[in-house]
């Protein structure tokens, strides 16, 4: 370590491009991003704003005043205010996601056949009589006698109180801790409470969309994480040995490349088998859409290593004798990793749009299982619109979560390459 | 040039040979074949079929021979007598099941991408020149926008509003007084009455892409010093622009332009499963659902040969576009 703290003395005074000094700098710049790497990227409340601490600066100072590349990037990022407001909004969904059984007021299979297609009640906080406290009307159902559907009245002289951490529907905390307390609800559970309506089988749609983000969101990770393990895997031997080994994994690239997506995903999703159960679907519904999205992910890979192979401080490092993996994971990964990370935020929100639209579609997950796809295909008939037009909520899920992804997406593309 | 030209041919027939293969594979994925499926109509009519006439009907569409066999026969009948096979839910062949439609999807297809084109390029442009002005503010805002909207949940927000505030319904592509009719002047007014609507949603998402490709590749160049020598020459603004940065910029463009052919034939199956048009995407969909496999994968095969043909051309019209590329070429 003194060694290495005497030399760096030296080195980083001059500007010579000597590659000692350059092979000396790339050595500081992996243990750095490595000690960049316990903090975590998304730390909010960063310690930028309120200055390093003394200790931090100190080292900051030894090194010659550099922040690690993370730190580096995590900067530049917050300066793109909106994409750091959409990373809120991302994790805020997330969150959200976690903890669906409790923020939700009802259950996604609690069904109540008297107020199919009940419309949204408003909440509101002030009753004349009552005084302050949150409450909603009630309906006066009455059926239609053509057609025998229910004709939902509000009955503004009800009044149904309303309370916090009440319990109502009992359900599997995380499928595993009975419970039954939800963040908000009715005080007495058998009165209805359908803040976003309810769909023809009286369900609860703004319970729907809670417990149906977990497949939604959980797909885009879990096949984006397929992609990367693929992608980095086959695009790292791609572009590091070249030779036969490129020109077979190149062609099988362009091969995949050259199927039509959708033609491809859907049949492919006809031919899973009706059998499997809703886990088994899930999972080849992911694994269907990870089929193409690697292949992205392994160009950009190969075409990062193919660039850095050449850099001066990969040569200095292999003259020092570093073993392949070492130059692999110590140098070169470090390097562009940051990259990687922007473009997998990228690719998550089109796996989620991939997905919705199978599950849309009728070839994605299947009716019990509860996505934000399969909750719009009860939206598919303009009829049922009409009726009840808050069946298209499931896509405001959709819309506010894809934008606020591409959003961090962006600012994390322009944040990758921080030196710039 | 011309032996690159040559040479990406010949790797063009190979992989075309591959995908044939994994499209027959996805053809014989799904349990049952063409004779369960005859079976089962047959019994949907009440009529039965005993087992020898099963084994005989088997043994005449051989399918207990090897794959490769069946493989053959499939290819052999496709590329010398374009013989795609027989749909099993239409009892009609493929092919032409498949031509019925491509007329619409194509027309569709083509005024979607010059509605694009006709938008996204002067949008794009003006964005990168005028970085960070309020138009700058206003085409990003609405090029996210457009990225995050699936295409499906605006064609239902559409017919919503076309039903709940207009009183009309968006669906399909003719009033229903001129859907029988034959040609005439009010029929194409009709059409066009009904036709932009798709096109508009159709194109959104791709605008709201172009926009976003557009801006990121001329300000890559905007500021690169070829730019700032020709404004040191004193070329005017205007013509600088189109001259270098702009062309520069449309490369990329150029190396995807030929994935625009099989997006003529497939149209834009979601939007048009939604608004009930008549185009080859329904088709598709209908096929994959009753699992008619000879239709799906006729429709991949297609699909997949025009993306391969589609590559090469666009990699032939980038080399026509972009000397730089030109020259690697003739290099190698």
């Amino acid at each position: 370590m003194t060694e290495r703290t005497e030399r760096r003395d030296t080195g980083a005074s001059g500007t010579s491009t000597d590659v000692w000094d350059a092979s000396e700098l790339e050595l500081e710049g992996a243990t750095m991003s490595q000690e960049g790497m316990e903090i975590p990227l998304p730390s909010p409340g960063g310690d930028d704003e309120s200055g390093p601490t003394p200790e931090l600066a100190r080292a900051a100072l030894a090194q010659g005043g550099t922040a690690s590349q993370w730190r580096l990037v995590w900067r530049r990022f917050r300066r793109h205010k909106v994409a750091f407001v959409a990373l809120w909004v991302v994790l805020a969904i997330y969150l959200i996601m976690a903890f669906a059984e409790v923020l939700a007021p009802s259950t996604a299979t609690a069904q109540d056949p008297d107020y199919a297609y009940a419309p949204p009640q408003a909440l509101h906080i002030y009753h004349p009589s009552e005084g302050l406290g949150l409450y909603v009307h009630d309906f006066t159902v009455t059926q239609n006698p053509e057609t025998f559907a229910n004709e939902f009245e509000i009955d503004t002289d009800s009044y149904i109180p309303v309370g916090f951490f009440v319990s109502g529907e009992p359900y599997e905390m995380w499928g595993l801790f009975p419970m039954d307390v939800h963040l908000i609800g009715p005080e007495d559970p058998d009165r209805p409470f359908y803040l976003w309506g309810a769909d023809r089988a009286g369900r609860d749609s703004l319970s729907r969309i809670l417990y149906g983000s977990r497949v939604s969101l959980s797909i885009g990770l879990v096949g984006v994480a397929i992609s990367l393990v693929l992608g980095i895997a086959l695009g790292g031997i791609s572009g590091y040995y070249g030779g036969k080994p490129d020109t077979l994994i190149q062609r099988i690239i362009e091969f995949l490349m050259a199927i039509p997506t959708l033609p491809l995903w859907l049949a492919l999703s006809a031919a899973i088998p009706a059998s499997w159960g809703p886990l088994a679907r899930y999972f080849a519904i992911t694994a269907i859409l990870s089929v193409i999205g690697w292949t992205g992910m392994a160009r950009q890979v190969r075409g990062k290593f193919l660039s850095l192979r050449t850099e001066d401080f990969i040569t200095a490092a292999t003259l020092d004798g570093c073993s392949r993996p070492r130059i692999i994971f110590r140098h070169m990964v470090p390097s562009f990793s940051s990259h990687v990370i922007a473009s997998l935020t990228m690719a998550v929100p089109g796996m989620i749009l991939a997905e919705t639209s199978l599950s849309f579609l009728g070839l994605g997950l299947q009716a019990p299982a509860v996505s934000w796809g399969v909750l719009l295909q009860d939206a598919q008939n303009i009829r049922t619109i009409e009726t009840a037009p808050w069946l298209l909520l499931p896509g405001l899920a959709i819309f506010i979560t894809v934008l606020a992804m591409n959003f961090v997406g962006d600012g994390l593309r322009d944040a990758a390459d921080p030196y710039k | 040039m011309g032996k690159y030209t040559l040479r990406r041919i010949g790797l063009m027939v190979i992989t075309l040979v591959a995908i044939s293969f994994v499209t027959f594979w996805i053809i014989q994925l799904p349990p049952g074949d063409y004779v369960s499926t005859l079976v089962a109509q047959a019994e949907s009519r009440g009529q039965v079929i005993t087992p020898e006439q099963m084994a005989a009907l088997r043994v005449r569409y051989g399918l207990d021979d090897p794959f490769l066999v069946q493989y053959w026969n499939w290819i052999s009948n496709i590329v010398f007598h374009g013989d795609f096979g027989q749909s099993f839910a239409y009892n009609r062949p493929v092919s032409t099941l498949i031509w019925d439609r491509v007329a619409l999807s194509f027309f569709l297809s083509v005024s979607t991408l010059l509605f694009v084109w006709a938008v996204a390029f002067p949008v794009g442009i003006y964005s990168a020149v005028k970085q960070y002005s309020p138009g700058d503010y206003i085409a990003t805002f609405f090029g996210f926008v457009g990225m995050a909207i699936p295409e499906f949940l605006l064609a239902l927000v559409f017919l919503w509003l076309g039903v709940r505030y207009f009183d009309q319904s968006a669906g399909g592509l003719f009033s229903p007084e001129y859907v029988d009719a034959a040609w005439n002047l009010g029929k194409v007014l009709d059409l066009a009455s009904h036709l932009w609507l798709p096109i508009l949603i159709i194109g959104i998402s791709g605008t709201a892409g172009l926009i976003r490709v557009t801006r990121a590749n001329l300000l890559d160049e905007l500021y690169k010093p070829y730019v700032i020598t020709a404004r040191a020459k004193g070329l005017s603004e205007w013509k600088l622009l189109v001259k270098y940065p702009v062309r520069m910029s449309l490369s990329p463009f150029f190396s995807t332009v030929g994935w625009l052919l099989p997006g003529l034939i497939s149209g834009e199956t979601i939007i048009s499963i939604v608004l009930s048009l008549p185009t080859t995407g329904p088709l598709l969909f209908g096929g994959v659902l009753s699992q008619d496999m000879y239709l799906v994968g006729s429709f991949i095969l297609i699909l997949s040969a025009l993306t391969v043909v589609g590559t090469l051309l666009s990699d032939l019209a980038l080399a026509w576009w972009d000397p730089r590329i030109r020259r690697r070429y003739q290099e190698s």
